[in-house]
């Protein structure tokens, strides 16, 4: 984890990658181009590429009317404005399912200089509460690129969520992302710390430190929050009895809230949730700062391992 | 800028196409039949918008009995015009139409909102063979249609996009976000149609939300606007004729027509904009509408 890369520069280059071998990618932006790195494929394919303007309703409804005719539209803008259409992604594209690829960009509290009114801390409970949209976040840079690839081949909406940070790489190129599955990146049987998103480093991070305290961490990278992998969440809450969620997003409606849904039918163990608590974070000097002060620092997931340990040893 | 409107007297003249008082008849007889089929589904359901389905009868009617090229048996088939009920509630009439030209049974009619039924509330285009795109929530239409325009472009096709709106819709600010992007792209594939009855759900449009000066409004977003009456099938047709022969922009036909056409008591009255008749009501409407036939 030490080559640090920018997960939208990533997305910019696996977009054209996959515009080159196909020619059904069509892009549409609403004015946030040169930011969410769609520039790429805007020089390369001009005629594929379509700026609506601040018109972010238009945007979701354009992607709609290319997809009814068999292109794969990338519609993108910030994840946070994004949700100014929410009322055109239920319609026009969950309800009528069209091939729409909804890209938020800037996603979490990654746009750490422009504040509350630029963050996403919604739109992974927002998304995934519409019925037919495929909600994915990738964890690193590679992880990135290879989703982008997966969600052309995925038949249906997909909402993509998009940091704008520079963030830590944590998997090699042979690495395989399915739709619809987790993935264990790394063994324990003490507890399960479930993570999305830049919370993947840092939740490898705490589970190394614990383990220098003798406490076994495993941990699950989840990039695909809708459809579940309930699967493997019941396995795993079986076999460690223990859980913490992370997620740069409200701890209402994300990750945290589709781990207890799925467990408290089928298997309930300790849950703990790391996430931003139902606040508005302020603007902050980097990114990484922000993190470490409302709650997402590596140091928060330690102690939530421990504090969710501790419940598991009075339950039994 | 070379804006055609077509005052009602101006039509009659000039180098428009000549269509047959026979074909307008018979146009007529649709609109008045789909009139009756909508009243009925809505009588028989106890739901739905009499009001905005009896304004559009006769641009319905001249779309799927005469204009579209669609066919039937193939709802799917490539190079068929799109169309889109932007104003998804007048469902009613729509789906008449779609059920008299043969794309599913008339009979279906009598299952709208019923369990199970493939005809739903407001048009859903998974379900209902010859729905193009799901509607309901107003104010998609054209933004959805600009996207469809751009594929027709990039894929070198001739067929055309037909869309209806109302005018309480225009309203929307979406509207307004898809007509910069229809003539940004010169998207003169697109034809969209503005069901001008000034009434919308709550009252009259000129009082709750004007739209005046409604043809400059779209003159200035760089659309052709084509003004017709719209219970004028030879009018709506000679319209429909004038926006096919532009090709630097895209059309808007703003068809001034009446809320609750042929029906006297629901005629400019918004409480007919979403009331199912009761009993005596309808069979005074029916009375109505087949007099007229007739008469
Ligand atoms: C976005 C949205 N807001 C409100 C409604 C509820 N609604 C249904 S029809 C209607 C009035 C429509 O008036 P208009 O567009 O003039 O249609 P018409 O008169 O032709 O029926 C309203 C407010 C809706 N369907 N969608």
């Amino acid at each position: 984890m030490d080559r640090i890369i920018s997960m939208r520069h990533s997305y910019g280059e696996a977009l054209l990658d996959c515009g080159i071998k196909n020619k059904k990618i069509v892009v549409v932006v609403a004015d946030v181009s040169s930011s969410v790195k769609t520039d790429f494929f805007e020089k390369r394919f001009p005629e594929r590429f379509f700026n609506v303007g601040i018109a972010e309703q238009c945007l979701v409804n354009v992607g709609a009317g290319l997809s009814l005719e068999g292109f794969i539209p990338f519609v993108n803008t910030f994840a946070g404005l994004l949700l100014r259409s929410f009322e055109q992604i239920r319609t026009c594209v969950g309800y009528a399912e069209t091939n729409v690829k909804l890209v938020g960009g800037y996603a979490g509290i990654s746009d750490y200089k422009d504040g509350a009114t630029h963050y996403s801390i919604c739109d992974i409970a927002v998304m995934r509460s519409i019925p037919n949209i495929t909600v994915v976040v990738p964890a690193d840079a590679t992880e990135t690129k290879k989703l982008v690839c997966e969600i052309v081949k995925w038949s249906g909406p997909v909402y993509l969520r998009i940091s704008r940070a520079e963030t830590p790489v944590i998997f090699g190129d042979n690495h395989k992302v399915v739709v619809g599955k987790g993935q264990i990146i790394r063994e324990g049987d003490d507890l399960t710390i479930i993570a999305v998103g830049v919370m993947v480093g840092r939740s490898l991070l705490a589970a190394n430190i614990l383990e220098q305290e003798g406490v076994k961490a495993r941990v699950i990278n989840m990039p695909t929050i809708k459809p579940f992998d309930k699967y493997l969440i019941i396995e795993t809450a079986q076999k460690t009895g223990a859980i913490v969620t992370a997620e740069e997003h409200s701890v209402i409606g994300g990750l945290g809230s589709a781990v207890s849904e799925c467990l408290s039918q089928s298997y309930p163990v300790p849950i703990e949730f790391i996430g931003i608590k139902d606040l508005f974070v302020e603007t902050g000097t980097s990114h990484e700062y922000l993190l470490d002060h409302f709650g997402l620092s590596v140091n928060d997931i330690i102690e939530a391992a421990k504090k969710v340990i501790k419940r598991k040893g009075n339950i039994k | 800028m070379n804006t055609i409107i077509l005052s009602f007297d101006k039509i009659e003249g000039g180098s428009m196409k000549h269509y047959s008082k026979k074909l307008i008849a018979r146009l007529n007889d649709n609109a008045n039949q789909l009139r009756i089929d909508a009243l009925r589904m809505i009588y028989e359901r106890g739901a739905g918008h009499p009001g905005g389905c009896l304004s559009c009868s006769e641009i319905i009617s001249a779309l799927y009995f005469h204009y579209l090229k669609i066919d039937p048996q193939r709802p799917h088939w490539e190079d068929r015009d799109r169309f889109i009920l932007s104003k998804g509630h007048a469902s009613a009439i729509l789906y008449a139409a779609l059920a008299r030209r043969g794309f599913f049974d008339i009979k279906e009619l009598q299952t709208w909102g019923h369990p199970n039924s493939r005809l739903q509330g407001h048009p859903d285009r998974l379900r209902t063979p010859g729905i193009e795109m799901t509607t309901g929530t107003l104010g998609q239409g054209l933004s959805i249609a600009s996207g469809i325009g751009l594929a027709a472009r990039l894929l070198q096709q001739k067929w055309r996009i037909y869309i209806l709106m109302g005018d309480g819709e225009c309203q929307s600010g979406i509207v307004w976000e898809g007509a910069m992007m229809a003539s940004k792209y010169c998207l003169s594939n697109i034809t969209a149609i503005i069901d001008y009855n000034d009434v919308q759900l709550d009252g009259f449009c000129h009082e709750i939300m004007p739209l005046e000066p409604f043809i400059k409004k779209w003159q200035s977003f760089n659309f052709e606007v084509v003004e017709i009456d719209g219970h004028s099938v030879k009018e709506i047709l000679q319209a429909l004729d004038v926006t096919k022969e532009i090709h630097d922009r895209p059309s808007v036909i703003i068809a001034h027509t009446i809320k609750g056409k042929g029906v006297s008591f629901m005629e400019n009255e918004a409480k007919w904009h979403g009331l199912a008749p009761d009993d005596e009501q309808y069979r005074q409407a029916i009375t109505e509408l087949k007099g007229e036939k007739n008469g």
